[in-house]
């Protein structure tokens, strides 16, 4: 059955025709002057995918300085950097172009259109994200500046002022890393209107809003939503650079500037940017629990509601990073409060993919091993999250070792698993190969317990008082035990990660030829060919349900009967 | 209520018994305290510990129904070998079920909040007894500063430095210590989790914060905030003292330095040399205001904001180089002869 062309109107059969590419240098042209969605979502995964290897190796040289007490292996200064630039790099150049390479990718495809709204602002956008990335990473070479201080930024992803004030931060590391966040911020801005415009104008004939599968949903909502909250951080990185060259003092406090606003700025992004982050956890985890449990999701309308929900309570909640800052007992109260109202629409997301479960005939194929711990731990850092939205407790948790294992969960825990499965169930739709599912199974256990090892344990760190962003601890504080074993696990990730590389490209080669449809899915993308042709569909296919392809399989009990 | 070995305070206990196990020795070589946020000994780190507890036992429930639901789920719902291939029955939700898990939720916030919001009042709200001692903590990159106005058992106002002493509390005579929160260059958090949790010391923005220790001891700490290159070592440490040693501390503290003509040399070189640029020593020429109040430096146990034990040899190390200790600190190294250097330790170590 997987190999078979699926009859739906306007689906091709045909592998895309190739045409001659003779030279590297010639398939390097095609892919820098391309303007295909495809192909950028691919960009932006390589992207994301070479970051994540690089920030990745930061974290472990992080691991080694800190698996024992009064260590020596890397320098304070290299330290912080060190910290500084993982920080920023999973966040600006692995998690942000994710978000892209997802919605680039699949959303043209799941309704039916054969390229986003703007390609150009397409292409614009990724390499506006992808000068960004080199901004940040030239801060090496470029920070130390004419004086020699400094190389690579060392103010922590946060970037507190008066930290960076020029007083406290010479040489051009820091505006290196603000004109990163600026321009990186532009790409996103213009990937998010893309998004929005795509999916308002592109959708297929008979694809109604509420048909659009969730992934698309999600991907929509986050589109307008990025639009939202990459603002204040520009603004204020902008206020920075006034501040650092045009004799500005919006955060100087030595001229009456003001330290908190800059927090202020700084999180009512900061925040919502998580969800920025994880909606394409929640998109993949929504096609996956889907299709590997055999059943349609529950409560749809839910769902979209859920999501809708969540991104609005998360534009009030900022300041539940600030609960230390000193603000009133009544502002503390306020944040406690919108915070945990955030509790519900989650709650209601993990409860309907449960339920999508529920009566189904769950098939634990590699993707669907990454989408179950997902949902494991997603619900222990949502646990960890109404601790820590407990202003007197996080006056003790705030930046401690907890907080670190709690973000992780999220972070890692929930969107790399969820961005693993993705991977593994869209390989074969983007390369028309399958991923060797010995190598996921050992990927998916080793990454697995790996990430337990580390994570759990460094709750622990944080209730023994270990406070973040620093580079040693002295021997009488008893944190070295925890930390060793923390770093142990550090390393069993690592080598997963690096069996995953290598799964992608012993794959890529020699997978298995995957057919149109190998999962027996559901949705368009499906419908057409693995890799799909330049521009996707021969004609514009026509859908009457959520579930094109289901119908299509089951004409004796189709969706639309029920919509 | 739930039989006693359930009971979330014990198996609590119990899971820290085991981190605690394995910090064991260092509770034997260091001061009897330790820095975990489950061992509180002050009102404020009390209540938050007992709120702690108590969000414990709401998350701990939510996670055995939810991780229940998931394993059960896992364990009956996978396809098995022997299956036909047909399809499972698919739903498409019901309003009911749905209404159910949203409802739950919305009383759980509920009374998270009234519980919550309970505690923040108590503890940032409580008024400040009349028998409260008052100190003005200003953080610096990387030491901390501690101002004692006149007041009660302060005879006197006067600095210290690095060592927060302050008088032991109890529950029929409460003698809490309010802390106002300065910082003099960046952002700077004070945490000592025994006592209470982290404030931040933010220029421009005064803040405060109280403890009530109730038993004797050392506690520390370390500041939260990054805060640039050396804010690993920016340790805290805050001696809680009977009421009688804190007077009688204090009162030494409050007196000018000693002035002892068999090191007269050393005191030439601290005041013809930058560091008189740098550091008070209150009673002599020297009132730099940059560095550490090197006035009763002898008094200390500790050096470089309790990075190192204060002895002769780290005295005269640090003087040397202090970036040997401390890469990157604000303290340069002055380039003095090893006889200069001598002299200056010798003189510093009279400084009680
Ligand atoms: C540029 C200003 C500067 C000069 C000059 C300077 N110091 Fe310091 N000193 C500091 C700072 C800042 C610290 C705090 C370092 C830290 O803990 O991070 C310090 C710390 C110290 C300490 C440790 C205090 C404590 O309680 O931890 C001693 C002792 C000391 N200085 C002695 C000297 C002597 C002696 C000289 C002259 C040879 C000198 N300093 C010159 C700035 C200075
Ligand atoms: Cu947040
Ligand atoms: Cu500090």
């Amino acid at each position: 059955m997987a190999d078979q062309t699926l009859p739906i109107h306007g689906a091709l059969d045909l592998t895309p025709p190739r045409e001659s590419q003779h030279t590297l240098l010639d398939i390097l042209h095609d892919w820098v002057i391309t303007v295909d969605h495809k192909k950028l979502g691919l960009m932006y995964m390589m992207m994301a995918i070479f970051f994540l290897l690089v920030a990745g190796a930061e974290a472990i040289c992080i691991r080694i300085q800190l698996a024992v007490p009064n260590n020596h292996f890397i320098s304070p200064q290299t330290f912080n950097r060190l910290f500084t630039m993982h920080g920023t790099t999973m966040v600006f150049l692995v998690g942000m172009p994710l978000v892209f390479a997802w919605a680039n990718y699949i959303v043209p495809l799941q309704i039916g259109a054969r390229d986003m709204a703007f390609p150009r602002l397409n292409a614009f956008s990724f390499w506006l994200t992808f000068l960004g990335g080199i901004f940040l990473y030239y801060s090496f070479i470029g920070g130390p500046g004419l004086y020699g201080t400094g190389s690579a930024p060392d103010v922590t992803w946060w970037a507190y002022a008066p930290l960076t004030a020029k007083a406290f931060s010479p040489g051009h590391a820091t505006d290196y890393w603000a004109l990163a966040l600026i321009v990186t911020g532009f790409g996103t801005i213009g990937g998010g209107i893309n998004i929005m415009a795509t999916v308002l104008s592109m959708r297929c004939k008979g694809m109604t809003l509420m048909r659009m599968p969730l992934f698309t949903w999600l991907m929509f909502v986050n589109g307008a939503f990025v639009l939202i909250v990459i603002t204040p951080l520009t603004a204020a990185q902008v206020m920075l650079l006034i501040d650092r060259y045009l004799g500005g003092h919006f955060f100087d406090t030595q001229a009456g500037g003001s330290a908190t606003v800059w927090m202020h700025f700084f999180w009512i992004f900061g925040h919502p940017e998580v969800y920025v982050l994880v909606f394409p956890a929640f998109a993949i985890a929504s096609e996956v629990i889907q299709v590997f449990s055999r059943k349609a999701i529950f409560g749809y309308p839910a769902m979209v509601a859920a999501v809708v929900g969540i991104a609005f309570v998360s534009l009030g909640v900022w300041a539940h990073h600030m609960f230390t800052i000193g603000m009133t007992s009544a502002g503390n109260a306020f944040f406690v409060l919108s915070t945990s109202l955030v509790g519900i629409p989650t709650g209601i997301k993990i409860f309907n993919w449960l339920a999508t479960m529920w009566g189904g005939k769950i098939r634990f194929a590699t993707p669907m091993l990454f989408c179950t711990a997902f949902l494991f731990q997603f619900l222990c850092a949502g646990l960890t999250g109404i601790m820590l939205s407990v202003a007197p407790w996080d006056w003790q948790l705030h930046s401690s070792y907890f907080v670190i294992a709690h973000f992780h969960y999220v972070l890692v825990g929930a969107i790399v698993f969820n961005v693993f499965a993705g991977i593994y169930y869209w390989f074969p739709k983007a390369t028309g190969r399958m991923m060797s599912e010995t190598l996921g199974k050992w990927h998916f256990w080793l990454f697995f317990i790996g990430f337990h090892v580390t994570f759990d344990t460094m709750h622990f760190v944080g209730f023994e008082g270990m406070p973040r962003w620093i580079y040693t601890y002295p021997a009488d504080r008893g944190w070295q035990h925890l930390n060793l074993v923390v770093s142990i696990g550090g390393v069993i990730q690592a080598i997963a990660v690096l069996l995953f590389a290598y799964n992608l490209i012993w794959s890529l080669f020699k997978g298995k030829i995957a057919g149109n449809d190998p999962w027996d899915a559901w949705t368009l993308e499906w419908a057409t060919s693995s890799p799909p042709p330049i521009y996707n569909f021969a004609t514009d296919p026509v859908v009457r349900s959520r579930r094109p392809l289901w119908d299509l399989k089951h004409p004796e009990d189709p969706d639309w009967k029920y919509d | 209520m739930l039989p006693k070995w359930l009971r979330v305070e014990r198996i609590v206990r119990l899971a820290f018994a085991f981190a605690l196990a394995l910090s064991s020795h260092a509770l034997a070589e260091g001061p009897q305290t330790n820095t975990h946020i489950l061992s509180p000994v002050s009102t404020p780190a009390t209540q938050i510990y007992q709120l702690s507890l108590f969000i414990i036992e709401i998350t701990g429930a939510i996670f055995v129904v939810v991780a229940g639901l998931l394993t059960f789920v896992i364990i009956r719902f996978r396809e098995r070998s022997g299956d036909d291939q047909s399809e499972p029955a698919q739903v498409y939700g019901s309003n009911q079920v749905e209404l159910a898990w949203t409802v739950i939720p919305v009383l759980i916030v509920v009374v998270l909040f009234l519980t919550t919001a309970r505690v923040i009042f108590a503890i940032q709200d409580a008024p400040m007894p009349q028998a409260a001692l008052e100190v003005t903590s200003v953080g610096h990159q990387f030491w901390w500063e501690y101002r004692y106005p006149k007041q009660g058992l302060v005879g006197q106002d006067f600095v210290a430095v690095n060592e927060l002493h302050v008088p032991l509390s109890s529950a029929d005579h409460p003698t809490p210590t309010y802390i106002k929160l300065l910082s003099a260059d960046v952002v700077h958090s004070f945490w000592v989790p025994q006592l209470m949790g982290k404030i931040d010391l933010i220029p421009n923005h005064p803040n405060d914060m109280w403890i009530d220790p109730l038993q004797p001891g050392i506690y520390l700490g370390q500041c939260a905030q990054f805060c640039g290159v050396q804010h690993a070592n920016m340790l805290l440490r805050v001696y809680v003292d009977s009421p009688e040693r804190f007077a009688a501390w204090a009162a030494n503290q409050a007196r000018p330095a000693v002035q002892d003509p068999s090191v007269a040399a050393g005191r030439h070189v601290f005041e013809t040399q930058a560091c008189m640029n740098c550091h008070v020593v209150r009673g002599t020429v020297a009132t730099g205001r940059f560095g550490p109040d090197l006035t009763h430096l002898a008094s200390r146990d500790t050096l470089a904001s309790g990075m190192i034990p204060n002895t002769r040899d780290n005295l005269r190390a640090w003087i040397k180089n202090p970036d040997a200790f401390k890469p990157g600190c604000l303290m340069p190294a002055m380039q003095l002869t090893d006889e200069q250097i001598d002299q200056v330790t010798n003189y510093l170590e009279t400084l009680k």
